[in-house]
């Protein structure tokens, strides 16, 4: 077995939480479950990467496998990285049948004929979705198998997800050979990136808790705060304003958990506007701006801030739009008008 | 009663009983949070500065988090003649004992304590901040 293999595999061996490894490897199938029960799975990660080295070298292990191994990890653990969500548009409106096989064949074929030196693994999952690993080299060098892009592409629809890790410089022609496997006719990348792939998923794929607009009034009456207010002897003197928060901001979000991303980006290409006494700026150029919010769970944090006493009940629309635009990175230019103001570029 | 500014809604005017002591409630983590009582202040009836009003400045603990310049809390105090309470609502014991301190108060302010008046203990307080 190659010495690169063997050391791509124990590091990917060592990646794998403990308690997580013998399920992993079985999923992998490559060892049998009698090799399996050779190793020790509560000695150190070390040691049992060495072990389970010493097997694949056994069974002669190449790189092939050992890419299936990466493809599995990333498929259970793929907050690890960033993903970017790509829409591939078609001009015709017939909808071809999607032929794996074929698909498969064309984006080998296209990649391989710009770039000879690259490792290309396919997986299939539930929900029609096509993992593809790709390791990338150059016209000189053998594929780095530690500098991988991953592709999950749901066949029923046009939309790509790509974690594109290091080599940004090799994405417009990843970005060529799904166009043509796919049998589409382009590719955008639409402003939206996050390291939960499941909820990039939720956003395009519309399937978070949305605001319905309803048009009965609701009750008045309507008590979600149970808990708090269990001691009677506190008044809320704010209660319908509490109240009125509550609902808008039910309104806005809906009742379900939140897709979790982890900034928003406002590139804001506006006119500095201040106090004309003040002078600022002379010139009348755009005030060139970045302003980015983060947390750990962005959607929800701003689901919070209203109802926290944080901010005004409704939140900007240009927080609020991040789910239905699906896009958490946006320029704001002026308004060409009349009034000034400001609009999201498309 | 909790009131996230003022003034109190009108609505609720017939069922509140008698105000003996307001305190304030200001996060240092939060700028907004003192320009909220600082325009609820305007709302306050002058008789209220006399012993019945108290400044309670809570996240203290979290000094990395401190937005509000002590200097602008002191000068609030002054200005408004009234006590400065400092408390970190997240620890139980502080808590709880800044709960005792406000009860405390508040029994005097209404008039449950013989001998001590609202403004006699308003001025023994900002006399032993000082010091």
């Amino acid at each position: 077995m190659d010495e690169t293999v063997a050391e791509y595999i124990r590091r990917t061996v060592l990646k794998i939480p403990r308690d997580e490894i013998k399920t992993m490897l079985q999923k992998w199938g490559f060892l049998s479950e009698t090799q399996l029960q050779t190793i020790n799975f509560h000695q150190i990660k070390e040691n049992i990467s060495q072990d389970v080295v010493q097997l694949c070298e056994e069974n002669s292990a190449d790189i092939k496998q050992a890419a299936v191994l990466d493809i599995i990890y990333n498929h259970i653990y793929p907050n690890k990285r960033v993903w970017s969500v790509y829409q591939m548009n078609k001009t015709g409106e017939e909808t071809e049948f999607f032929d794996l096989t074929d698909f498969k064949k064309k984006f080998k074929r296209r990649l391989r004929s710009a770039l000879k030196n690259v490792t290309i693994n396919f997986r299939e999952y539930e929900d029609n979705a096509v993992w593809i690993r790709i390791a990338w080299g150059t016209p000189y060098t053998k594929p780095n198998q530690y500098k991988t892009s991953y592709v999950v592409y749901h066949s029923q629809t046009p939309y790509v997800f790509i974690s594109a890790s290091v080599l940004k410089s090799n994405l417009p022609l990843l970005c060529q050979a799904l166009v043509v496997a796919s049998s589409y006719h382009d590719i955008r990348e639409m402003e939206l990136r996050s390291h939960s792939l499941n909820s990039l998923k939720d956003i395009v794929f519309k399937r978070y808790s949305q605001n319905f607009q309803t048009y009965y009034p609701r009750p008045l009456q309507e008590r979600n705060v149970a808990p708090e207010n269990a001691d009677l002897r506190i008044i809320q003197e704010n209660r319908s304003e509490k109240e009125r928060i509550q609902r808008v901001n039910r309104e806005v979000f809906g009742d379900g958990p939140q897709p979790k991303l982890e900034f928003a980006q406002y590139k804001l290409e506006t006119m500095f506007k201040s106090d004309p006494k003040m002078d600022v700026l002379d010139k009348k150029e755009p005030f060139r701006c970045l302003v980015k919010f983060s947390s750990p769970h962005l959607l929800e944090s701003l689901k919070s801030l209203a109802p926290a006493g944080m901010a005004d009940a409704p939140l900007s629309p240009l927080l609020t739009c991040i789910p239905q635009k699906a896009r958490n990175y946006f320029k704001i230019r002026e308004k060409k008008g009349f009034f000034s103001g400001s609009f999201v570029s498309p | 009663h909790l009131a996230t500014s003022l003034p109190l809604p009108s609505e609720r005017d017939h069922l509140r009983p008698r105000i003996d002591l307001i305190a304030f409630m200001i996060d240092i983590k939060s700028k907004y949070s003192l320009k909220n009582v600082e325009a609820s202040l305007a709302h306050v009836d002058a008789s209220f500065f006399l012993g019945k009003v108290c400044f309670l400045v809570t996240g203290v603990g979290r000094v990395n988090y401190c937005s509000v310049e002590m200097n602008a809390i002191w000068k609030l105090g002054e200005v408004y003649c009234s006590p400065v309470l400092f408390c970190e609502l997240e620890l139980e014991g502080i808590r709880v004992a800044t709960a005792q301190r406000l009860l405390r108060m508040l029994q005097i302010c209404a008039g449950h304590v013989p001998g001590v008046s609202a403004l006699s203990f308003g001025s023994l307080m900002r006399s032993s901040a000082d010091d």
